[in-house]
């Protein structure tokens, strides 16, 4: 299990009925089934993930986030809605973020942090568009067309009135290490991020 | 006729009748008090009854779904492509169970039976079945059969039809449902082509009100223009394109009305082999059967409602070009199914062949068929 899903196992109460937007292989769903009896939807679209989620008994449903939103998916209707590494990759994220918090009652996402010093070195000495082993791609075959900062982020969920409950930076290998907890913009190379709508 | 029959086929099978005397209370008020049904088996029953698979047959299907009847057998049953031996439902692990419906004509009692209370055959006074009454006669099959609950009940077309019924009618008898290229309704125009069909049949001079037996003929006109109406609808724009294109038969133009392009002559010749082999009393009882299909509807049109007295988990599929019962239609089962929380999956397989691809093994069909099936087998432990 990858550090990174089990800091967000930890956020999903047993029994929560769960989204997971780009469920991939269905590592994460897989889990929380198991072991918090979670139930909900896995949504993907690459073809041999979906095999693969049917072949372990995970729910999927294919269907792409960019040309067929989620409007098939009522008000709150999961307790939490996931998002973890896509949402760099939607044609809109900020709609994505709001539809989320739309379906659930909270949103867990995360992300790549294009600010991590080692893409700002490589961007500094080289002058070329970073690619590190989070983000392998070239410029022009990317699926992350929206990268973003931790700051960039925040400062968009600060404009839509989100409330951010956790956030928690994670390096290369999904690690919990004490120096990206200090400096996280710099430092951190994952994102984890709680958020909600609610006050509470 | 093959000189040997390919590995991964369940081989030479036999059919078999069983006859049941309990009457059968039908939607429509009417009760049959007996009546036949012909079923074919492939593989093993395994000691807890836990690995029995249905088959629900579509418009014109029956019990031959998979294997040979005989060595001289041209072609094997109607969905050789994915029952048997290393193949989607494998009959290694799994003990199939396919079944003629009531109403059919290839064995089970039908317009083509002897009505035992005249002694003459039922022709138009064999009562409309509807989905229900067939499932609910499966599971009356499933009792004489020892199986108590299904690993899966699976069909395409109208047989998605009672796979959907049967997670509705009996939902601690199955765990999951395999619900392929089908549809929770119809819509206005599947009606439409339906009637279409319905009035070429009985608007044929030979159909005598549904008693043609009793004048020594058959509908046939009628029956060839309804299949080759709802052949159309099977086959995708595209498909009938590659297959017939525009080519004529002969090289020019004879400026008359007889069948100068291909796909006027195939249309024919497949509509002039399904009325000498079909009944046409069947199309319209399984037509009907179609039409009246709407498990919303004691719900007040609320699917999503209906879906909450189903406990099994699905799997529905649907094909990109399917343009009978579309993507869409699957979508909106998907949909009230999530509404109602229910567990299910869902995929669209990119096939050309429009409605008829959920016969025709596409290696993505096959992979996720395949993969949920495999995975049926290891939670019933077969």
């Amino acid at each position: 299990m990858r550090p990174d899903l089990e800091i967000i196992e930890q956020w999903i109460k047993p029994g929560s009925h769960v989204l997971d937007l780009g469920c991939g292989d269905g590592t994460l769903l897989d889990h929380l089934q198991r072991e918090k009896q979670a139930s909900g939807y896995g949504l993907e679209i690459n073809p041999d993930h979906i095999t693969t989620c049917m072949d372990r008994g995970v729910t999927v449903i294919e269907q792409n986030l960019d040309t067929q939103g989620l409007q098939n998916f009522d008000d709150q209707s999961f307790d939490v809605v996931l998002m973890t590494q896509a949402l760099q990759a939607v044609r809109r994220p900020d709609k994505v973020l709001d539809e989320m918090l739309r379906l659930g009652r909270e949103g867990i996402v995360t992300f790549p942090n294009f600010a991590y010093w080692r893409l700002r070195w490589y961007l500094m000495r080289r002058g070329r568009m970073p690619e590190s082993e989070t983000l392998p791609h070239k410029w022009y075959n990317t699926p992350n067309i929206h990268l973003c900062t931790f700051k960039d982020f925040e400062a968009l969920c600060h404009r839509k009135n989100f409330r951010i409950k956790n956030r928690t930076v994670v390096d290369g290998q999904h690690r919990d290490r004490w120096l990206s907890r200090l400096w996280p913009n710099m430092l951190g190379q994952i994102a984890i991020y709680r958020i909600t709508r609610q006050e509470d | 006729m093959p000189d040997s029959l390919p590995p991964d086929s369940v081989g030479i099978v036999t059919p078999q009748t069983l006859h049941f005397d309990s009457p059968l209370t039908l939607a429509c008020g009417q009760t049959l008090d007996s009546y036949d049904l012909v079923i074919e088996t492939y593989g093993t029953l395994n000691a807890d009854a836990s690995n029995a698979v249905l088959i629900c047959h579509a418009l014109s299907g029956h019990h031959h779904a998979a294997g040979y009847h005989s060595m001289d057998d041209r072609k094997p049953g109607w969905w050789d492509s994915c029952i048997g031996p290393g193949k989607p439902i494998d009959t290694r692990r799994f003990f199939v169970v396919s079944l003629n419906n009531l109403g059919g004509c290839n064995g089970s009692t039908g317009p083509n039976a002897t009505n035992p209370k005249t002694g003459k055959t039922y022709g138009p006074d064999f009562p409309v079945i509807t989905v229900q009454d067939w499932v609910h006669s499966q599971a009356i099959l499933a009792d004489r059969l020892g199986i108590e609950c299904w690993a899966a009940v699976v069909g395409g077309s109208l047989g998605g039809m009672q796979a959907l019924q049967w997670s509705l009618s009996y939902p601690n008898r199955l765990r999951h449902a395999l619900i392929i290229a089908s549809t929770p309704r119809l819509t206005a125009q599947n009606i439409a082509f339906n009637e279409v069909a319905r009035k070429a049949i009985t608007s044929d001079p030979e159909f005598h009100d549904g008693r043609y037996h009793d004048f020594d003929t058959l509908p046939r006109q009628g029956l060839m223009l309804a299949r080759m109406v709802g052949h159309i609808t099977y086959l995708s724009d595209a498909s009938m394109g590659e297959k017939f294109g525009r080519e004529l038969r002969d090289q020019a133009y004879k400026f008359g009305y007889d069948a100068e392009f291909q796909v006027e002559s195939y249309l024919r010749y497949q509509g002039e082999r399904f009325s000498e082999s079909f009944d046409a009393n069947t199309y319209l009882l399984m037509t009907r059967a179609l039409d009246y299909f709407d498990p919303a509807y004691e719900f007040d049109n609320n699917l999503a409602a209906a879906l909450t007295q189903a406990s099994c988990e699905f799997l529905v599929l649907s094909f990109s070009t399917d343009w009978r019962f579309s993507p869409a239609r699957s979508e909106e089962l998907v949909n009230a199914m999530i509404a109602a929380r229910r567990k299910v999956s869902y995929a669209e397989i990119d096939a050309p062949w429009g409605h008829d691809a959920f016969l025709i093994p596409t290696p993505r069909y096959t992979d996720i068929f395949g993969a949920y099936m495999g995975r049926v087998a290891r939670e019933v432990g077969a």
